[in-house]
């Protein structure tokens, strides 16, 4: 019962670890008149606006969308938001095509935003909770055991996560608006940069980035009319589960489990290793690329490392992952998962520049969030459902 | 810069002061603490010991918690992570090992600080018991252990335990 | 469009402080809903959250709310940072998708955690309003003076909604302020923040709250009489004081349209006014004549207002004034941001 939405524009914010030349709303902006521009459609054009951040201590402004209505022209409209952690950027490009699937509205422009530099994330994210210990050290210190956890028990040599950073790093120069440009990286220099959080290295992990992503949405009658390349959106899926609980499996939530079984029934996808072009998979800590492969049924149970390790998730493997450079070359939290959705639809719309999986048609969005705990993917494809 | 170029920045320190609430449910938990005991506690539904009591609940049968449990004191590593990274509020100095324990009796692992051996030699499986601070420290915070330190006894071979919280 | 309805609601008695965490806040008003209702977790198809990270003063404080909600086997589930009430906005967008047909909304505010004041001045424009520190409350009363010196208020109107407001209250156990106090002794009381004094700011309370909505014959299954939504929109204006007309509230208007309020008599509106003024614009705006329709019977959000969860708290007395017969359609409203930036106004209606 639920209309057709498709993806017409997608924008990014050209993504750095300071962006001083613009204010948040000068960021933001940035993105959603790119958005616009590859739509061909104006702000006077947009029904209604959904925007997600992450935190809103990351900036220190509470609740910034109300300050932001006034930047975005949306004197008048509704404006949304949404904030599920790390998934958020995905969660909001969900809730705003979900505007569009329920007729509400016809055209919704969606938006994801972090300016990590005007605060202080480590602190924002490791703000001391009296009654515990104070031991972890934000984002790397929470899901380093669980990496430990990982290697423990599927037996990867050391060097997987070190292959995945270096193969995300390569394909970000790829990639203009990517955060990092670094060619120069070698699986011999990779292999030498420090523990930060051991077992995790220097380059297995994600900056910390200003940036922004917009997608504009419209409904199959307005998409219909709209002549270019779009996306057009086959299945949404989100899912949660507590962050902690006796017996809890962290390394493979079943959250995850779920929500990757529900895109695949929505989509009717069978086997996705086969039928899946390329996916942009929410990767902030290397190792989490071969055990999100496990978690959305790419590869058998302990045996996601062996994908990576084989290259069939290069860009030029049977399952490219994420051509962009992926988080672990941008991380603006709260726009990374939308950049994620945004890379997807980018793929299937032939729009992805130097990083294009040629042929691309359908294409997975993925983020999650939280103690691995929140998750929200896409699959778009160049074709309408 | 110079001011030719423009006012680029601005500097807004905020202070915002909270009151945090432990809640009711915490208190013989947090009591343990200050005298040196350690008090978790079973969930009436799926019968499992929380150690600490995480907001007073079971968030997998969305229960208050039950009966008050002592566990430990000794307990067995289930992962840990070696952290090299300094940052603002740090409280200890690095590198320091953050281990989840599974204290004997618990069903669930608590994060604390693995000291007295190299960081090395910290492995999943390891036998760890608490080092209390002095008396006159104890509060109602986990803090009033320094640290967990190696038992010596042999390692726990772990199943799905490993890696889980 | 589907037709949703609210079956069910729960709410905690406002407490001015309280020692609980927010998730033994949240636990029993999500028990207490889904016992009355009478459904298995199991048929909960989307469950939404409304809150605020800066006023519990921790990152990602919402996601111990999924503590309280068995999240086991894993659910659907979101989070708005914001009033509960948009979460309600954001279940009923999900059944219009026809992804679900029960879904269970709920919100928290610990006002009494963290200086709210100065945390709500934390939302205004941060390169040139914010570092002044403004304070919340003296934003609104600058409204209220604006409001005064155009005429579309007075101060003994003010004391009215007041009076009516604590007198009401004394027959929710859910209110915190309640009493008989005339107009002129209000009148007589120091102004606080001039031109407002105490009784004209919302009371910062403690509180949780719960909903259930659910689709055609769900609704009619779960509800004897359930609280048809027939109508509900939201719509926001800009921020800056000085950009926009203070003594009217346009989103509220435009909102107001597309829900349709003026297409029928509306016997019960609840509206989320955290000043007395504000209820004032409000009715014009909304389009309610006071001699019509009964607003806030419940006391509103004068009488206790939990920040993030009493502009809900609207929403389940609207729905529970249907339930109860007591009316046949009624409104409900939520507003966030300064001086009336951001309404949602939604109809409902019993059969």
């Amino acid at each position: 019962m639920a209309d057709r939405c498709a993806v017409v524009g997608v924008g990014q914010t050209n993504h750095t670890s300071c962006r001083a030349d613009v204010s948040i709303a000068g960021l933001v902006r940035e993105a959603v008149d790119r958005a616009l521009a590859d739509a061909r459609i104006s702000i006077d054009d947009v029904d209604a606006i959904v925007i997600g951040k992450a935190p809103d201590m990351l900036e220190g402004v509470a609740m910034p969308e109300l300050w932001l209505a006034e930047a975005l022209a949306a004197h008048g409209k509704p404006v949304f938001r949404v904030h599920t952690a790390g998934s958020v950027g995905g969660s909001t490009a969900i809730v705003a095509a979900q505007h569009v699937m329920a007729g509400i509205h016809g055209t919704v422009l969606t938006i994801g935003f972090e300016k990590q530099s005007d605060g202080n994330a480590m602190w924002a994210l490791s703000v001391p909770i009296p009654f515990g210990m104070p031991v972890h050290a934000g984002a790397g210190g929470y899901f380093s055991p669980i990496v430990r956890g990982y290697i423990n028990r599927s037996g990867a040599p050391s060097h997987i996560g070190v292959m995945v950073a270096v193969k995300d790093r390569t394909n970000a120069c790829k990639n203009p608006y990517a955060h990092l440009h670094e060619p120069d990286w070698t699986l011999e220099k990779a292999m030498a940069t420090p523990m930060l959080w051991d077992p995790i290295r220097f380059i297995e992990t994600c900056p910390s980035s200003d940036g922004a992503m917009a997608l504009v949405l419209m409904n199959e009658e307005r998409a219909d009319r709209h002549s270019g390349p779009k996306a057009w959106i086959h299945g949404t899926s989100m899912r949660s589960e507590p962050t902690a609980f006796a017996g809890r499996e962290q390394v493979s939530p079943r959250a995850g489990e779920l929500c990757a079984e529900d895109l695949w029934r929505k989509a009717g996808i069978t086997n996705p290793a086969k039928e899946i072009d390329v996916v942009e998979m929410y990767v902030p800590f290397a190792w989490f690329e071969p055990m999100w492969l496990e978690n959305l049924g790419f590869a058998e149970r302990n045996q996601g490392w062996r994908m990576v390790e084989d290259g069939l998730t290069e860009m030029t493997g049977s399952l490219p992952v994420n051509p962009s450079g992926g988080v672990l070359s941008t991380n603006p939290i709260g726009a990374s998962g939308m950049i994620r959705f945004g890379e997807a639809c980018m793929q299937v719309m032939g729009k992805a520049g130097e990083h294009q999986i040629d042929g691309a048609r359908k294409a997975v969005g993925h983020a999650y969030g939280g103690g691995s705990q929140f998750f929200a993917m896409w699959l778009v494809s160049s074709d309408k459902p | 810069m110079s001011e030719a170029d423009g006012i680029l920045r601005v500097r807004q320190p905020i202070g915002v002061q909270y009151r945090w609430s432990a809640g009711p449910n915490a208190t013989s938990h947090l009591q343990g603490l200050i005298e040196g005991r350690l008090i978790g506690k079973r969930c009436p539904g799926c019968e499992l010991v929380y150690f600490p009591p995480r907001n007073g609940v079971c968030p997998k049968c969305a229960r208050i918690l039950g009966a008050d449990v002592e566990v430990g004191p000794r307990g067995t590593v289930t992962t840990f992570c070696i952290v090299n990274v300094p940052f603002l509020g740090q409280k200890v100095k690095i590198p320091y090992v953050a281990a989840q324990i599974l204290l004997d009796g618990a069903d669930i692992s608590m994060q604390h600080l693995i000291q007295e051996c190299e960081a090395d030699e910290v492995r999943i499986g390891m036998r760890v018991e608490p080092v209390w601070k002095d008396r006159s420290e104890w509060g109602p915070t986990l803090e009033s252990i320094a640290h967990f330190r190696p038992t010596g006894e042999p390692d726990v071979k772990l199943g799905s335990e490993a890696g889980a919280s | 469009m589907r037709d949703v309805a609210i079956v069910g609601t729960a709410q905690r008695p406002s407490q001015v402080e309280t020692n609980l965490t927010s998730v033994e806040l949240i636990l029993p008003v999500i028990d207490e809903v889904i016992t009355k209702v009478g459904i298995d977790r199991s048929e909960i198809g989307f469950w939404c959250h409304g809150s605020c990270d800066y006023m519990s003063g921790q990152p990602f404080s919402f996601v111990a709310a999924v503590d309280a909600i068995g999240a086991w086997p894993p659910i659907v589930e979101s989070h708005v940072e914001a009033d509960g009430a948009l979460a309600l906005y954001e279940a009923w967008v999900k059944i219009q998708t026809g992804e679900c047909d029960i879904a269970v909304v709920f919100s928290n505010g610990k006002t009494t955690s963290g200086p709210i004041d100065r945390i709500l001045t934390l939302q205004a424009d941060p390169y040139t309003v914010a570092p002044l520190w403004p304070g919340f409350d003296a934003m609104s009363a600058l409204q209220a003076q604006a409001c005064l010196d155009s005429g579309v208020v007075t101060e003994r109107a003010m004391a009215e909604v007041a009076s009516r407001s604590l007198a009401d209250a004394k027959t929710n156990a859910i209110a915190y302020a309640k009493g008989d106090h005339s107009v002129d002794e209000l009148l007589a009381r120091p102004y606080t923040v001039a031109p407002l004094r105490a009784h004209d700011c919302g009371l910062p309370v403690d509180g949780a709250n719960a909903v259930v909505l659910a689709a055609g014959d769900a609704a009619r299954r779960l509800a004897k009489r359930p609280a048809w939504i027939r109508g509900i929109d939201h719509r926001i204006d800009t921020q800056r004081l000085g950009a926009r007309d203070l003594t009217e509230s346009n989103s509220a208007r435009v909102a107001a349209q597309h829900a349709g309020v003026g297409r029928d008599k509306v016997d019960v509106a609840e509206l989320h006014a955290p000043y007395t003024h504000q209820e004032l614009l409000l009715r014009s705006a909304v389009g309610l004549d006071a001699n019509k329709t009964r607003i806030n019977p419940s006391g509103g959000a004068l009488v206790a207002n939990p920040a993030m969860a009493a502009g809900l708290a609207r929403f389940a007395e609207a729905a529970e004034a249907i339930f109860a017969g007591g009316a046949d359609r009624a409104v409900a409203h939520c507003t966030s941001g300064p001086c009336l930036q951001q309404n949602l106004v939604c109809v409902m209606e019993g059969e």
